[in-house]
């Protein structure tokens, strides 16, 4: 029945084609032949194929001239005329040929020349030579790097710590161990150029706000908040971190600790605190910013600081929960794809580090001499101190601009000479121009350290004052 | 040549025509000298003979039973993974804190799925401690898992002699300490550890400016500036050499420390195939010809970043191609000799005297002192124009300590020892040794029928393995027999080529290399490592002392 139902159709249809008007044919032909070009044609042009000849690739090749690999610079460039020192870098130092008290170098402690830390370092040279000769996954981890570690942990009052044969790696291999395209980092404003480093090499989102500013800080976190609200999925997988340092290598002040870890926990952003200038120096133990404000170091996710300025020796290091640190010995690229941090710098660092637990003295030595010194440079005609009182690297900036960095640069630059000449090792704090985030104004470092006598101190800063005057007025 | 450096490769040259007087046949000789002859004229010679590479596929059983392996194991973890999320495994792995289980996840769960459920079966043959110096042999801190690899104890024994051919300990100079050390004992209660300041500000020491004018002297060129990292000297560096509107042309397997290098320098990166010159040029023609993408600008410059010798693939660069490249496309040239300075060249002086070039056709050099050096840090060397335009904008003179003092004295004794101003020929005969070994042992493991890749005059030198399986109990093996060997898998080679790598050093000696090779032999057969298809004939030894020539 059915077949017989659809025969008729057919036959139906056949009818209607005999029926059918010849233009409405001839026009359904026209659509028909339309439909089979539009396919079978292509659907757009590729537009300019560059159809150049041989010859015209060749003249190309030929014309082309690149821009030199880099451009000259002047011989007087003030960075090229590097100071150099003969000699350890210790209290005492000889710049350019010149004795001088050493204000510049970041040996808080004083550890560069200790004697037990030297002893500790010949003895691991002669058990272990020099290098490494491989990263820590390839037979480049030796016990003492495993006693390092578990010692930093041990001191710090956390579970792990992981040990970077480079200072500046560290923190700038931590951060994009962690945060990844997506991710949004919460970063302060006068942060070091290690972390710009690191935050660029995670490809993150990145939101600064102003330097130690808590109320500019929460209204970014509010205005992600709202964000998050928009778009919820995107949200559980967005993964927030505030970056800060414990003592700013910029600015020479304290992050607020407290607050922001209120605000951590408010708007669930995890906390990486950079601590290399604020280890060994803050805290009645020198355990860095959280031990200055009683903070639980559980409540700051990560902590990373380098074994370069109190200890003395090379290299840095991270820690906090394994669950955190642990993460890094496959994903932190300056600790993979590194060769390990020499043996001796570890031996000296750990020794460094007994020392720095037999003596809990130090620490408030060192306080009194940032604050003694600090007190005696206020009032600098055009100069103003720039740092907090208890910060043993701090800064002397203009008080007024010129108004072209590059005189600023060069009236700071004879305040340093003139300081040097009459025995006063001080430097400027350099920076790259063209590269920084935000680029602090230029000034004049100046590093307290523990060896410093109050007579050196009290002559450092009628020094600076005298030459100060001399210079800017 | 007329710096002094000359003179210590002059010093070479006299020891390299004496050593062949006493038994190499005269061709060989004259070639030696001509390699000589054309650095000292500074005219290019090109390394006349055909790139001796080899990168032998896999049968394709093996592939498919690696592929499996990879799918068992994947299978497995998810089993095992659901398991654990059910309660019913108990879970080693840290977890977060109570207090922050409701922020977002710090790790993705799938992010570590891999190091979960593979890597951690055969993690104990990684990050082994040692206890000694990476000498010829060292000693191994037995551990044991009592978690199935989670966590690891230490018995407290130790594993002593293991024979090491894990460490990049090329030249042998990484030793406990012995009386040739003195300088570098003298130099650390001289100066002490640290430097506690910047390159810019107070660091720079006079132990910097010896070693800087020293490497280069070592490397025949104007200038050369030292880093303390070698990672951080590409990584620091390569930024500061190129920008917006350059153009990065990368091997694919080039190390992270230039990937890194190159990404933070915001310059367009292109990948060209591994050594393949074709590659290459197509990139460098098209780049030159159609300019940057969209915008149709020429390029500001083009950057091509390179190694001496690649880590996982014991390749040696094609330098006299890329150098004609690089010539012909005015392209600048970026090497990186972190494996191939001190352990290739006739005096050691890395790729470029491998293949008698002119170091001034290469822009930069830079290298590690990490592995034949026996020290660490990095350099960078070329034109006086370079180095000066790095001494002001390199990221890490500014931001970064600088170099330890007593590892700045290890480099300035190894570099002096290997260019003989200790007075000695000692140095030249440890380049040749390594040479020698490198040549031995890859002979022998071509005999015995194993696939190993790359160059014949590289001291790196893997051995494929392949499957996941294989590659731990390799190491386990050898450990027990007291060999220490690196394996290697994904992700740092391709997931189906997982490898051992034997990195040769002079400090091997013949009953070392011996020893290693036969309990590789027996493992070959164990572990039916043996896929090489076109197995060589076991030819009589031609590498003993009086017929080997070492620039043949």
């Amino acid at each position: 029945m059915a077949t017989a139902a659809e025969q008729w159709v057919l036959v139906e249809m056949v009818q209607a084609l005999y029926e059918a008007p010849a233009y409405h044919l001839i026009l359904e032909g026209i659509l028909i032949l339309w439909i089979i070009r539009l396919l079978f044609s292509k659907t757009y042009k590729l537009q300019e194929r560059s159809d150049l000849t041989v010859k015209e690739k060749e003249e190309l090749i030929e014309e082309w001239q690149p821009e030199p690999l880099v451009p000259p610079i002047s011989k007087d460039h003030p960075a090229l005329n590097y100071n150099i020192v003969s000699g350890p870098p210790s209290h005492n130092i000889v710049v350019n040929g010149k004795k001088c008290v050493n204000f510049a170098s970041f040996n808080f402690l004083g550890l560069l020349d200790n004697p037990r830390v030297k002893a500790a370092a010949l003895a691991s040279l002669k058990k272990y030579g020099v290098g490494t000769c491989g990263p820590r996954g390839f037979y480049g981890t030796f016990d003492v790097h495993l006693d390092l570690e578990d010692r930093l942990a041990k001191f710090m009052k956390t579970e792990e710590a992981i040990i970077y044969s480079y200072g500046f790696a560290t923190i700038a291999s931590a951060i994009p161990a962690y945060s990844k395209r997506g991710d949004i980092v919460f970063v302060d404003r006068a942060a070091c150029f290690a972390i710009q480093k690191g935050l660029q090499a995670s490809r993150s989102d990145i939101k600064l706000f102003k330097h130690n500013d808590m109320t500019d800080l929460e209204r970014l976190l509010k205005e992600q908040e709202m964000e998050d609200q928009k778009n919820p999925r995107k949200a559980r997988v967005t993964r927030r971190f505030i970056v800060a340092e414990g003592l700013y290598m910029n600015t020479g002040t304290i992050c607020p600790l407290p607050e922001l870890v209120k605000l951590k926990y408010k708007y669930k952003a995890r906390i990486f605190l950079e601590e290399s200038l604020s280890f060994g120096v803050l805290g009645e133990h020198g355990r860095g910013v959280t031990e200055h404000f009683g903070i639980s170091i559980d409540d700051i996710d990560l902590i990373s600081a380098n074994m370069e300025n109190s200890l003395a020796s090379i290299g840095g290091f991270c820690c906090g929960r394994s669950f955190v640190i642990d993460h890094q010995r496959l994903s932190g690229q300056g600790y993979c794809f590194s060769a390990s941090l020499p043996p001796l710098l570890a031996a000296a660092a750990m020794e460094a580090l007994n020392i720095m637990e037999e003596n809990p003295g130090i620490f408030s030595v060192l306080k009194e001499k940032c604050k003694r010194i600090h007190k005696a440079l206020q009032g600098i005609s055009g100069l103003k101190v720039v740092g907090e009182s208890l910060s043993p690297a701090f800064h002397l900036q203009l008080k007024d601009s010129t108004g072209s960095r590059e005189k600023d640069v060069k009236l700071l630059q004879e305040i340093v000479n003139h300081c040097m000449d009459r025995s006063i090792a001080l430097t400027q704090a350099r920076y790259l121009e063209k590269e920084e985030k935000c680029l602090p104004p230029p000034s004049i470092r100046v590093v307290v350290t523990v060896e410093q006598t109050d007579e050196e101190l009290e002559r450092a800063a009628h020094t600076i004052k005298e030459v100060a005057q001399a210079v800017l007025l | 040549m007329a710096n002094p450096g000359g003179g210590a490769v002059c010093n070479g040259n006299l020891h390299n025509h004496e050593k062949q007087s006493d038994g190499s046949p005269s061709g060989n000789c004259a070639k030696n000298g001509i390699v000589r002859e054309a650095q000292q004229n500074g005219k290019p010679h090109f390394y006349d003979k055909p790139i001796a590479e080899s990168f032998e596929e896999a049968p394709l059983h093996v592939m498919v039973f690696t592929y499996l392996g990879y799918g068992l194991g994947t299978l497995f973890g998810y089993l095992r993974d659901f398991l654990r999320s059910w309660g019913i495994e108990k879970c080693n792995a840290a977890v977060e804190r109570e207090e922050q289980k409701d922020f977002v996840p710090l790790y993705q769960n799938f992010e570590n799925f891999y190091t979960r459920n593979l890597y951690i079966r055969i993690r104990d043959n990684w990050n082994r401690p040692i206890c000694s110096a990476p000498g010829s042999r060292f000693d191994v801190m037995e551990r044991v898992s009592d978690d199935y690899n989670w966590t690891f104890r230490f018995t407290g024994r130790i594993i002593k002699d293991v024979i090491n051919m894990g460490s990049y300990n090329f030249l042998g100079l990484a030793a406990s300490y012995d009386e040739s050390m003195r300088t570098v004992k003298d130099v650390l209660e001289e100066y002490g550890l640290g430097v506690a300041s910047t390159r810019h500000e107070m660091g720079t020491l006079d132990k910097h400016e010896e070693l800087e004018n020293l490497v280069a002297k070592f490397l025949n060129v104007e200038a050369a500036m030292v880093f303390g990292m070698g990672f951080a000297t590409n990584s620091m560096n390569i930024p500061a050499l190129v920008g917006k509107g350059c153009l990065i042309l990368s091997d694919e397997l080039n190390h992270a420390s230039l990937v890194l290098g190159a990404r933070l320098s915001g310059a367009t990166i292109r990948i060209f195939k591994h050594n393949n010159m074709q590659s290459l040029e197509k990139l460098l023609r098209d780049a030159v010809i159609y300019g940057q993408p969209r915008v149709r600008r020429a390029w500001k410059k083009i950057l091509i970043l390179v190694e001496g010798i690649y880590s996982m693939e014991g390749s040696i660069l094609h330098l006299p191609q890329i150098v004609a490249l690089k010539k012909k496309y005015k392209a600048y040239l970026y090497i990186d000799e972190a494996h191939s300075i001190g352990s290739v060249g006739p005096t050691g002086r890395g790729v470029v005297e491998f293949f008698g070039l002119d170091p001034r056709d290469v822009d930069v050099l830079m290298g590690t002192f990490t592995k034949s050096f026996g020290a660490a840090g990095g350099y960078i060397a070329g034109r006086k124009e370079l180095v000066d335009y790095l001494r002001v904008h390199s990221h890490s003179a500014v931001y970064a300590t600088s170099m330890s003092p007593p590892v700045a004295e290890q480099i300035i004794r190894s570099m002096k020892f290997i260019m003989g101003l200790d007075g000695t020929t000692e140095g030249l005969q440890r380049v040749r040794q390594l040479a020698k070994n490198t040549r031995y042992f890859r002979q022998r493991l071509n005999e015995m029928g194993f696939i190993i890749y790359g160059n014949e005059e590289s001291p790196v030198i893997p051995l494929l393995l392949y499957m996941p399986a294989k590659v731990a109990a390799f190491a386990r093996h050898l450990l027990n027999r007291k060999i220490g060997v690196v394996v290697v898998g994904f992700p740092a080679t391709p997931l189906a080529e997982a490898r051992a790598r034997f990195c040769i050093s002079a400090a091997h000696t013949r009953e070392m290399l011996d020893t290693v090779l036969e309990n590789l032999d027996e493992m070959g057969d164990l572990l039916q490592l043996k896929y090489s298809r076109h197995r060589k004939s076991a030819r009589p030894e031609l590498y003993d002392e009086t017929s080997f020539e070492l620039d043949d």
